[in-house]
């Protein structure tokens, strides 16, 4: 049983999730048809750079923090047994948030911010933009307080046993999220705010970028560990057979948060502000790094094996036909696993430091991360969300079967959008731009593409109303659903598990090893050499 | 602690999948010297008009009397400068990239010269361009409202037809349109 306190939280959040997830998709899709020029219409990079600025915000911090947050309280109520620890704080945290994304949509939606999610000084926006995300991001490190007293407490109660995968991949998750929120706070609170308020006259783009570094690549295993989870702990219950190893599983996230956050100056690899040492450092932990992305697509695929074969699977390849396929979680994680292969083959040519320099800032990139984040961590949020609500609202929901011709929808959305985007980058197109204004003939190759682009992106358009229908016609049914979540069980019960492997204390000590080695002397740098800052620019 | 030993052999191969990238990437970068542009060298971006590597009469494509060629080149919203420099086919040629206003990034397509041109910074690379024709340099980094303008252009000629075109003792020749 979910109590009652625990299921208002999680509606609330998710909502504002898949609120701000709806709009972002309709922007998106004005996004392509105004970027191809075939509408001269609706032609204006203002508008087109505030609506980009927009989107990136609503999907990349919003959906994201408020998902996470609503799925970590049920999480864990459900795997833990107990109450919310401080409900008051947890409602508080969810105000701050959401006040915060108000705050930063004001600025966004009138063009007073057009400088995108990432930020780029020395152009600044309005300081309320600032501000807003500011306070999105300090609701969120309620919610991490919140679990890690959870699992505090938990472990009080319990010594010596097993905190529950889930949650302790959950706890994992909020600490790896206070990590890597340090860096761009670092940046808004004494780079970007000051300058924007008027009380600092110069900032040093380098330090800025460096800053954000830290941040942008944990960012993304902050949003994509809630998948994981579901693949874990979900899956192969719903598959119908048990999790292949709960310890590797233990192991995998503890890879994953260790090593997502030394490494984010694979993203800088083309800047002049470092040097080639570190960057080959960080390049060699971003190979560390997709190791337990390996190890989890390895377990995952046997725990579905075991599944296909317990339902009379036969033969090499059988038991993935006897899979459940109609279950929204099962067709989830084949689409999802489909998608993070192919996305996982762009991130090796993204991460490879000499190969990178041919796809750096073309469309190669965005069309890579919308495949791995808006495929494969996105259509989890959809198969987790699909799973929750009948059990949160003690409703059946509305119609599995649209669920399912949404989650196919979006797959093949996906593939027709992001496949002519990677061959864009390919074709030397830059990401980021409103419109072809080149006079090079380079660019008659790019038309196809884009209408390809604009026929992809109008199925998920689809796809994503859908979704939202599904869940908004499932509060009015007036039928009554009984069900509790069902975490999987692991072939091999966990007995002696060693304390590593249940608790956070060493690895918290690991990053900040990590995290001094890897960023310290790049930080430093900036304030033992001469430096010229950049004085505030508009857009 | 239960380990399977199906999943023993994949964790060592995925470490031997990994680790061949890794000994790829580090034997490119320590043997063969390719690297990413690194230099990590400041300069007062609001002052470059002032500073002699990179004013006006100094940029653009210059060779020096060891025969190494240098292409110094303004970022600036909106154009690379100057607009259109020539330059010679399978010859190593380094590109020293400033920017006067904000963050810009440039990029030849079809061919490794990227990088980021971050105010307060030089961004240097050396390459070498393989095939001679005309390429865009493409601004791919948000600059400001006027990105999408943000281009200027490169000739690649063959070797042999460029060097008759550009050898030149006087300093700060340019190769401008």
């Amino acid at each position: 049983m979910i109590d009652a306190v625990t299921k208002k939280l999680a509606f609330s959040h998710l909502w504002v999730a898949f609120g701000a997830f709806l709009l972002a998709c309709f922007m998106g899709e004005y996004q392509v048809l105004e970027r191809s020029g075939f509408i001269p219409a609706i032609e204006s990079s203002a508008v087109y750079f505030a609506s980009v600025s927009t989107h990136g915000v609503l999907m990349a911090f919003v959906l994201t923090t408020f998902f996470i947050m609503g799925f970590g309280y049920v999480v864990a109520t459900t795997s833990l047994k107990q109450r919310i620890w401080n409900p008051q704080w947890a409602w508080a945290g969810f105000g701050i948030s959401l006040f915060g994304t108000v705050l930063a949509a004001i600025p966004l939606l009138t063009g007073k911010a057009s400088v995108l999610y990432t930020f780029y000084p020395p152009i600044i926006g309005h300081w309320m933009f600032y501000f807003g995300a500011t306070l999105l991001i300090v609701g969120s490190w309620l919610w991490c307080v919140i679990m890690i007293m959870m699992m505090r407490e938990w472990k009080q109660a319990n010594p010596g046993a097993p905190v529950p995968l889930a949650m302790f991949a959950t706890v994992g998750n909020a600490l790896l999220w206070l990590w890597t929120s340090a860096g761009v706070a670092l940046e808004v609170l004494f780079q970007l705010i000051p300058m924007a308020l008027g009380w600092m006259d110069t900032l040093d783009p380098g330090l800025a970028r460096t800053l954000f570094a830290w941040t942008l690549h944990p960012i993304v295993y902050f949003w994509l560990i809630p998948a994981y989870i579901a693949f874990y702990v979900f899956v192969p219950k719903q598959a119908g057979g048990y999790l292949f190893s709960d310890e590797i599983a233990r192991a995998a996230f503890v890879v994953l948060i260790v090593f997502a956050l030394p490494i984010g100056f694979h993203h800088l690899y083309m800047d002049p502000e470092q040097a080639k040492g570190w960057k080959l450092l960080h390049g060699v932990g971003t190979f560390v790094v997709s190791l337990p992305t390996f190890i989890t697509g390895f377990t995952v695929i046997a725990s579905l094996e075991i599944a296909g074969r317990l339902r009379g699977g036969k033969g090499l390849f059988g038991w993935i036909g006897s899979l459940p396929w109609r279950n929204p979680m099962v067709l989830s994680v084949i689409l999802a696993l489909l998608m993070l292969i192919l996305g996982g083959f762009g991130g090796l040519v993204n991460a490879s430091y000499a190969m990178n320099a041919m796809i750096h800032n073309t469309a190669w990139v965005p069309g890579h991360f919308h495949l791995i984040f808006a495929g494969t961590t996105v259509i989890m949020y959809f198969a987790i969300a699909y799973y929750l609500w009948p059990i949160m609202a003690d409703k059946p929901l509305f119609s599995k079967d649209l669920a399912l011709v949404q989650l196919w929808t979006w797959f093949i959305g996906m593939t027709i959008l992001t496949t002519p985007w990677h061959v864009l980058g390919l074709l030397g197109q830059p990401r980021r731009i409103s419109g072809v204004e080149y006079n090079s003939l380079l660019t008659l190759a790019w038309d196809p593409y884009e209408l390809a682009m604009i026929f992809g992106g109008l199925v998920m358009l689809g796809s994503a109303c859908l979704f939202v229908y599904n869940l908004a016609m499932t509060h009015r049914s007036q039928e009554v659903f009984e069900g509790e979540i069902e975490y999987a069980e692991p072939i091999h019960p966990v007995t002696d598990l060693p304390e590593y492997l249940n608790d956070f204390t060493l690895w918290n000590k690991v990053i900040a090893g990590l995290m001094a080695v890897s960023f310290g002397v790049p930080i430093l740098q900036f304030f033992f050499m001469k430096t010229f800052g950049s004085s505030a620019w508009g857009f | 602690m239960h380990i399977d030993p199906l999943e023993k052999k994949w964790a060592y191969a995925t470490v031997g999948i990994a680790g061949l990238f890794v000994g790829i990437i580090l034997i490119d970068a320590l043997f063969h010297g390719i690297n990413a542009p690194s230099n990590v060298e400041t300069i007062d971006s609001a002052s470059l008009h002032l500073s002699e590597e990179f004013d006006e009469d100094n940029l653009g494509v210059q060779l020096d009397e060891n025969g190494n060629i240098t292409i110094r080149m303004v970022a600036g919203r909106y154009g690379f400068y100057p607009k259109h420099i020539t330059v010679p086919a399978d010859t190593s040629l380094t590109f020293r990239w400033v920017s006067m206003d904000v963050l810009h990034g440039v990029h030849m397509p079809m061919t490794n010269m990227s990088t980021m041109i971050v105010p307060g910074y030089v961004a240097q690379v050396t390459t070498t361009l393989p095939k001679p024709g005309e390429y865009p340099l493409l601004c791919d980094e948000y600059c400001g409202i006027g990105h999408d303008h943000m281009w200027s252009n490169v000739s690649v000629v063959a070797k042999e037809h460029w060097t008759a075109l550009a050898i030149s003792t006087s300093k700060g020749r340019q190769d401008n349109d």
